[in-house]
């Protein structure tokens, strides 16, 4: 294991993240803000409790995984794309490296980063709202889970992509959607049976409920699938990329 | 000793059928410089980009110190420092930073007094805080160098280290290489400036349509080639080479008012004097003398125009 070429490329691409850690932390905080004076103070005053929770505190966990999902994927998906783009590529093809080591450089410090904003934001939201978590080993396992698994689709939406367009094609088309019927903002159990029925094929769904468990302790989903969920779809990136490196698609001619 | 590259019939086919190497074989000793010419689209840099690993082979195969660079690749690539052709930096990177990060990622514990030392012998080391958009092309080119040599490879690729590079950089360059070569680095460059391959090779290599129709030591080829002409030129035209003229095998040409003697720089005797007092003894008025001699670039030219003959 080249253990010092994944530290390198991590400090790297760290560095980069504090390069620009006004604007890496002031846009999500300040969307943060907003949706809790629209959803939490200017509805969520009109919402009854949701499953006897405040409807203020009812939506942080789904505001930190909004925020963490969309993070772990633009971060990865430039980190990598952005090479390919300006051709500096060619040093990591060069290296005496492993693809398992330049996805754990690169995955990891775009997790890592999707991490610190999840953890501004639910420090911000205790200034809006009472929060409890209730398991908060559980609710750091689901966080550091989350940013990682979506870490390693940003990655291979980065190697897929060949144009910029394509680059945010993925998060804005299909996750963006995903998250706000992932219940967010609600919870299943507010859904029509058709939709809810609907809404259990979102992946999303489970990762959020089981967060959402580990808060205030209930869930619209039992947590032991919610962990299967997350474990499966890490496994189907792992596999992915591992067939990547394998065929050099997209990277290696 | 036992060559640092040896690469055994590798040829690279893309999806399109396009031949980009025809089965080239080179092996490299360790210490020299190696100058691979050839035009545009040769396949010099499919070459260099096969070995490095940025490209798969078809077939064939090349080890590097004695390491496979596919079974091996981790040693192999350890050893090798690659220069590319493109200018691929990150522009809001320091100059420091990235040089760092490439030894890091080449497995090398950092060493700032290696980083510094490698950076001054590059004239960078001024510069080393300054972001790389603000540096000039030619300092690029020296931070791409930086970055290959950060883990301190034994096999430097340079891939046409001086294309678009004024004068004064290129003799900059040269000098580079030489320092290089003094530590015992071994380096490959692919050029197609002829003069660059005769200031600084011992070994030239031509390619030309993804073979290699030649590798010779830069000295022999010289050597070989290395005739030179002699044309006399006569006020009238004579109808045949004088009999007494005869033993310097001359040829009448340009309306048979020239006589070409070609002769060797470094024999001993090159015979020009009695050549010339043989040709007023014989009556003949000139009316000038122009020597010429045959380049690398001549031996070149020939080269491919007889591949692209043959390939008609």
């Amino acid at each position: 294991m080249n253990w010092t070429a994944i530290k390198a490329i991590y400090l790297f691409e760290m560095a980069r993240f504090f390069r620009t850690l006004a604007q890496s932390f002031i846009s999500p905080v300040l969307s943060t803000c907003l949706y809790f004076v629209v959803f939490g103070a200017a509805i969520g005053s009109r919402i009854q409790e949701v499953d006897g929770v405040s409807y203020g505190a009812f939506i942080v966990p789904g505001l930190i995984m909004l925020s963490v999902i969309t993070q772990a994927i633009s971060n990865a998906s430039f980190g990598i794309y952005f090479p390919k783009f300006i051709g500096t590529i060619y040093e990591l093809l060069s290296a005496p490296v492993s693809f398992l080591e330049i996805v754990a450089g690169y995955v990891g410090a775009a997790a890592t980063k999707a991490l610190f904003i999840g953890v501004i934001i639910l420090i911000t939201a205790f200034f809006f709202v009472d929060v409890n978590i209730a398991h908060p080993v559980a609710m750091i396992a689901f966080l550091v889970l989350t940013c990682l698994s979506f870490a390693l689709l940003g990655f291979i939406i980065g190697i897929w992509a060949g144009n910029f367009e394509q680059l945010q094609l993925v998060p804005l088309l299909i996750v963006t959607p995903l998250v706000f019927l992932g219940g967010s903002f609600y919870s299943i159990s507010m859904l029509p049976p058709i939709w809810q029925t609907i809404s259990f094929f979102n992946p999303v769904v489970y990762l959020i409920s089981g967060f959402r468990w580990s808060f205030f302790g209930a869930a619209d989903v039992p947590i032991a699938l919610s962990l299967c969920a997350i474990a499966g779809f890490t496994t189907l990136c792992l596999l992915i990329i591992w067939w990547i490196f394998k065929t050099g698609w997209r990277i290696r001619q | 000793m036992a060559p640092i590259l040896n690469i055994s019939d590798l040829r690279k086919s893309y999806a399109d059928g396009f031949e980009a190497l025809k089965g080239v074989s080179l092996q490299i000793e360790t210490g020299e410089i190696i100058a691979l010419l050839g035009p545009n689209g040769a396949g010099k840099t499919t070459l260099i980009s096969t070995i490095c690993g940025i490209t798969t082979a078809t077939s064939g195969s090349v080890t590097v110190g004695g390491h496979d660079i596919l079974s091996e690749y981790r040693a192999a690539r350890a050893m090798i420092g690659l220069v590319p052709q493109e200018i691929n930096l990150e522009p809001f990177e320091k100059v420091i930073n990235t040089v760092r990060f490439s030894r890091g990622l080449f497995g090398k514990p950092s060493d700032d007094a290696a980083l510094e030392r490698i950076l001054r012998q590059l004239s960078l080391w001024d510069k080393r805080d300054n972001q790389i958009r603000e540096l000039s092309g030619g300092m690029k080119r020296r931070v791409l160098i930086a970055k290959a040599l950060s883990h301190e490879p034994r096999l430097l690729f340079l891939d046409e280290p001086t294309a678009g590079v004024d004068v004064e950089l290129r003799k900059d360059m040269w000098e580079i290489v030489e320092g290089l070569k003094a530590d015992g680095v071994t380096i490959v460059l692919t050029t197609h400036y002829i003069e660059e391959a005769e200031a600084i090779a011992d070994r030239v290599g031509v390619i030309a349509k993804g073979e290699l129709l030649l590798v010779e030591d830069k000295a022999s080829l010289m050597a070989r080639m290395g005739q030179k002409q002699l044309d006399v030129q006569l006020s009238e035209p004579l109808d045949e080479v004088p009999a007494a003229l005869a033993k310097y095998n001359l040829t009448l040409c340009d309306n048979n008012r020239t006589l070409t003697y070609s002769y060797d720089t470094r024999a001993e005797r090159t015979g020009i004097t009695k050549l010339l007092s043989d040709v007023s003894a014989a009556g003949l008025v000139l009316r000038d003398v122009v020597t010429r001699q045959s380049s690398l670039e001549d031996i070149f030219v020939g080269l491919v125009h007889d591949e692209e003959e043959a390939a008609l």
